[in-house]
């Protein structure tokens, strides 16, 4: 056996040491940054609190129960929700599948990949609601403006996502099909293709969840839907409406939640 | 009948370091070739070379029929032709057993093709499985299945492609050894009726001399011998043993 090795030992022992040490302040730093958020926030002053529970009772009070009666003029307004959200994400996706794959490292030239970079950094950091406000003013009132405000943010988030899914693919399937005389295309579509695809499908499932609860709050700027039809319920002190129209929001997103869901898991084999 | 293959001077680098230096040899036609020698010794980097994988500094490549691998289009001619099998399999885990078989069949097919595979192609690759001993293992996604039958669906991925030249790295290393002169027999009997010529790299030293015709040793990225296993003589395969630390 060999001589105990004293000063390796020693080592490891300062290692951990000073791990613990950094750790402990980096959480007490993360404390501290929080405290400050919350006390920079108002979250921290007590009378902003005296009457919130009185008013939320008073509220969910008027709210009940919902009223369904007029429930023959929401499916408009459902369907321009449902559109905004499909016709948004699959647009987006369509802009994202391009600019992502130029975004990868190591598939496009550097020069264009800083640019296709930044111009995804641009769409995703411009909210929804921005976008809506833009193409409601483009293109008027309507679900038209709320899809292309969508697609924006959506093709921002998708193809950034998508870049870094690519950037994962595993080359060793690529190089067997090389070895075999395949061309470049051909690897991309029989090597890269079934690898990414899971994994975009499920980006994309993500996106259309989002979409539909974002389609909602496009409403309020005038993109129509059932945003739109809410906030009128609400500014018209119709709250019993409301609630109606909010259980049927929660209905659509819970239906999409669940299809998207069994979509994945045969995607991805997670069943 | 199969190429033959002649290498001369093959000088290939990795990371700065040399890896094969002035590697030169003959392939013969239709036999079976081991590739032997310690680990790190640089024969993965030699198939990956012979099948243009890794680009080599210097020396050349030379099949015939089809002469020296000098330009793009001799080496796709070059590789339509050849099996390639990774001692990593190189399978993608979502797709089944068949489907990563039949991308052996890829380069056959046009890139934007949206067409479900042949009934005829999945034949082939079904009695490639059966080959392999895995026809019901078919329908499995390749990442449920174990080491050993990936690697022999990878084996199949080659094979059914009907190589004139197989190139395989380590095909038996993750294989019971009971499946082994099974496989061992499937590539003799291609060799024997369809004139393959098979280029294995392997570890199992005993299992090479059984089944090579002829066999390449490499020591410190150069050929240390090249030629039949009955001359395999003691001197060299002391020193190939001691570097194996086999018995």
């Amino acid at each position: 056996m060999s001589a105990f090795p004293a000063s390796e030992m020693a080592v490891v022992f300062a290692h951990a040491r000073r791990r613990g040490f950094q750790q402990a302040l980096g959480l007490s730093l993360a404390m501290f940054v929080a405290a400050l958020a919350f006390g920079y926030a108002g979250a921290l002053e007590a009378n902003r609190y005296v009457d919130a529970w009185a008013t939320l009772a008073t509220l969910l009070g008027d709210a009940f129960p919902p009223d369904f009666g007029r429930w023959r003029s929401w499916a408009g307004p459902i369907l321009d929700t449902l559109a905004m959200s499909v016709v948004g994400t699959l647009l987006g996706s369509l802009i994202a599948l391009p600019l992502g794959a130029l975004a990868a490292c190591g598939v496009g030239p550097r020069w264009m990949r800083g640019a296709v970079l930044m111009l995804l950094n641009t769409l995703r950091s411009i909210p929804g609601l921005v976008w809506g406000i833009l193409f409601v003013a483009a293109v008027g009132f309507g679900p038209l403006p709320g899809i292309f405000a969508l697609a924006c943010h959506s093709a921002g988030v998708i193809g950034k996502l998508f870049a870094e899914i690519l950037e994962h693919v595993d080359p060793a399937p690529g190089a067997a099909l090389s070895s075999h005389g395949v061309s470049a295309l051909g690897i991309l579509r029989f090597s890269v293709w079934p690898q990414v695809m899971p994994r975009l499908v499920d980006a994309v499932l993500y996106r259309w969840d989002h979409n539909l609860r974002a389609a909602m709050t496009l409403g309020l700027v005038g993109a129509g839907g059932l945003g739109l039809a809410i906030a009128t319920a609400f500014h018209l002190f119709e709250y019993r409406e409301a609630l109606a129209l909010i259980i049927v929001l929660f209905g659509l997103v819970t239906g999409v939640n669940f299809a998207g869901s069994r979509i994945r898991a045969r995607l991805l084999g997670t069943r | 009948m199969g190429p033959a293959i002649r290498v001369e001077g093959l000088f290939v680098q990795r990371g700065g370091q040399a890896v094969l230096n002035g590697v030169s040899f003959s392939i013969p036609a239709g036999k079976i070739i081991a590739v032997i020698g310690p680990s790190g010794v640089g024969k993965t980097t030699l198939l990956q070379t012979l099948s243009g994988l890794v680009k080599p500094c210097g020396g050349s490549i030379s099949v015939n029929p089809g002469g020296e691998l000098k330009t793009g289009s001799a080496l796709r001619a070059f590789r339509r032709q050849t099996g390639m099998v990774f001692q990593e399999h190189a399978l993608i885990g979502r797709l089944t057993a068949i489907d990563n078989v039949l991308l052996g069949l890829a380069d056959r097919r046009h890139p934007l093709s949206l067409l479900p595979w042949l009934r005829d192609e999945r034949y082939r690759a079904a009695l490639a499985l059966n080959e392999m001993g895995l026809l019901h293992r078919a329908t499995v996604r390749a990442d449920r299945l174990s080491g050993g039958e990936r690697q022999r669906v990878g084996i199949a991925r080659a094979l059914v492609r009907e190589p004139a030249l197989l190139l395989a790295d380590e095909p038996f290393a993750s294989v019971d050894p009971a499946l082994v002169a099974q496989l061992s027999q499937s590539i003799r009997r291609r060799v024997k009726t369809d004139g393959m010529t098979a280029v294995l790299v392997m570890h199992q030293l005993e299992t090479a001399l059984s089944l090579a015709d002829h066999l390449i040793a490499l020591a410190d990225g150069q050929v240390a011998f090249a030629g039949s296993p009955d001359a395999f003589d003691d001197h060299t395969r002391a020193w190939v043993f001691r570097r194996f630390g086999g018995p």
